[in-house]
């Protein structure tokens, strides 16, 4: 490790290229650390963001309109706003509205940090996209194949998970994966409520070591990366998913 | 609240029932017994109503007016529990309707496991043996994708059985089957009835009819013409709308 870096160090000297986040320890540290944040906050929240959409898309199949009707205004709502204005919402009107709780030093403090509403108000933004992506899944099950279920003496939440839920997400894992790409890529906007992710350290890196094109080109490598890795794991499910003589 | 069933009275008793959808009516006051272990044939031109009858037997669809009931229970009572009802009762449909994403074995298991809450093992060995009565023996891995159209009704017959049911329902069960899996179909049901299943045939196969059927409906316009035991119903047809239709399919 130590060669490579000092390698790196060379081509600073050489070429001026700055790649001091790199080969310098603490830089090197605290980049890692944004880098885990942001697979913390995007795992988080894609399995928020499915949760809600799975739990969403069966709550618009209730047989009651008050819960359709919310779930129909929540939709609206997180759709049909800016995912930026969202954040700034929870974070700057939401945040100080919570009570305060005291820290181990006897000192009051939010009770839920920057993290914690990034990952709130990113679920609730991409959950309103996956209730309508699976909607279109629920809605491509054959009635008849649910008659069948229901024949058989299932009950509704058996139904929905054993045969019309496994159904639709073979429907519509391509539109989920497009859903939850972008919303990786959302987490960066967590840099504008201060969330430590992988964006946020970079600016600090630029802004502290003056290699902005340098942190440029290793934010994109990243982030290309991640969203790379997500895309292959996803293609590998709708392998594993795939049912002879099924959508095909 | 119930008085306990019987054998001997009717296993579905029909009375005076009457169903609409939005304003078309498609039972016009229906009226029929079933014994246990009889095998019952309904036909009749298509929009009769036949389909309506069998969904109302296990309330997929609600009554307007009228009573069913099954070993005693009346079937459109609001404190109905589905699930016992679900239990006695078993329906094949004609698009045979199996789980796409599940294999011909985990078809079968499902309902047992799941619904009657029964252990795996003892589920399995049973889904195993009617996979081998419907003579499926080597297809219990295949997905239904992968099997012809006679073969995935033979499935879907195995999958109720496994509810262990008192009353099967077919539902124009061949109707969709080509001329040479229906025979494999038909030879099935035929076993399920010579055991002693009572058994509700919505069919357009008169000769099967007239050689499983104990008792034959005709229903014409949401009411029943005319029933008897088939060697009278085949022959002696009185009402002109029996004799019209039998004349266009025999």
């Amino acid at each position: 490790m130590e060669g490579l870096w000092d390698f790196l160090r060379s081509l600073h000297d050489a070429y001026g290229i700055n790649l001091v986040h790199f080969y310098d320890t603490f830089e090197r540290t605290r980049l890692l650390r944004g880098m885990w944040t942001t697979i913390q906050l995007a795992a988080t929240c894609v399995v928020l963001s499915v949760l809600i959409g799975i739990i969403g898309a069966w709550l618009q199949g209730s047989r009651f309109k008050i819960l359709k009707g919310f779930v129909q205004g929540y939709i609206q709502f997180f759709r049909n706003t800016p995912p930026l204005v969202q954040m700034y919402f929870f974070y700057f009107a939401l945040g100080p509205q919570m009570p305060r709780i005291e820290n181990e030093y006897g000192i009051a403090q939010p009770m839920l940090g920057s993290f914690a509403w990034a990952v709130i108000s990113l679920s609730f933004f991409a959950g309103a996209f996956n209730i309508e992506i699976f909607r279109s899944g629920v809605e491509a099950v054959q009635k008849a194949t649910v008659e069948a279920a229901d024949s058989l003496g299932f009950n509704r939440w058996q139904i929905y998970r054993l045969v019309v839920l496994p159904l639709a997400v073979r429907v519509c894992l391509p539109a989920l994966n497009n859903n939850l790409v972008n919303l990786i890529k959302t987490t960066t906007q967590a840099y504008a409520i201060a969330v430590p992710e992988t964006l946020y350290i970079a600016s600090q890196i630029w802004s502290d070591r003056i290699n902005v094109f340098e942190m440029m080109v290793t934010l994109l490598t990243f982030y290309l990366l991640l969203v790379g890795i997500f895309v292959w794991l996803m293609t590998r499910l709708e392998r594993s998913l795939r049912v002879p003589g099924f959508g095909q | 609240m119930t008085t306990a069933w019987t054998p001997d009275q009717p296993i579905v008793g029909i009375k005076d029932v009457h169903k609409s959808f939005g304003p078309i009516e498609v039972l016009k006051g229906v009226s029929l017994n079933v014994r246990k272990g009889e095998v019952v044939c309904i036909i009749g031109p298509s929009g009769s109503g036949k389909s309506t009858l069998l969904r109302c037997i296990n309330a997929l669809v609600p009554i307007n007016q009228g009573s069913i009931k099954v070993e005693g229970q009346e079937v459109h009572d609001p404190a109905l529990d589905k699930l016992e009802l679900r239990k006695k009762v078993g329906m094949v449909f004609q698009s045979y309707n199996l789980f796409p994403h599940k294999t011909a074995l985990e078809n079968v298991m499902m309902a047992p496991i799941h619904v009657l809450k029964r252990p795996k093992e003892e589920v399995e060995a049973q889904a195993r043996g009617l996979i081998k009565k419907v003579r499926l023996e080597g297809k219990e891995d295949a997905y239904p994708g992968e099997l012809s159209g006679g073969q995935q009704q033979r499935v879907a017959i195995a999958r109720s059985l496994a509810m262990n049911p008192d009353i099967m329902l077919f539902d124009e069960v061949t109707a969709a089957l080509d001329p040479e899996t229906v025979k494999e179909v038909l030879v099935t049901i035929r076993e399920l009835a010579e055991e002693g299943m009572t058994c509700m045939l919505v069919t357009h196969e008169m000769g099967f009819a007239r050689e499983v059927g104990d008792h034959i409906y005709f229903t014409d316009r949401g009411i029943i013409v005319e029933h008897g035991p088939p060697a009278t119903f085949f022959t002696n047809a009185s009402d002109p709308r029996t004799r019209a239709f039998l004349s266009q399919i025999l």
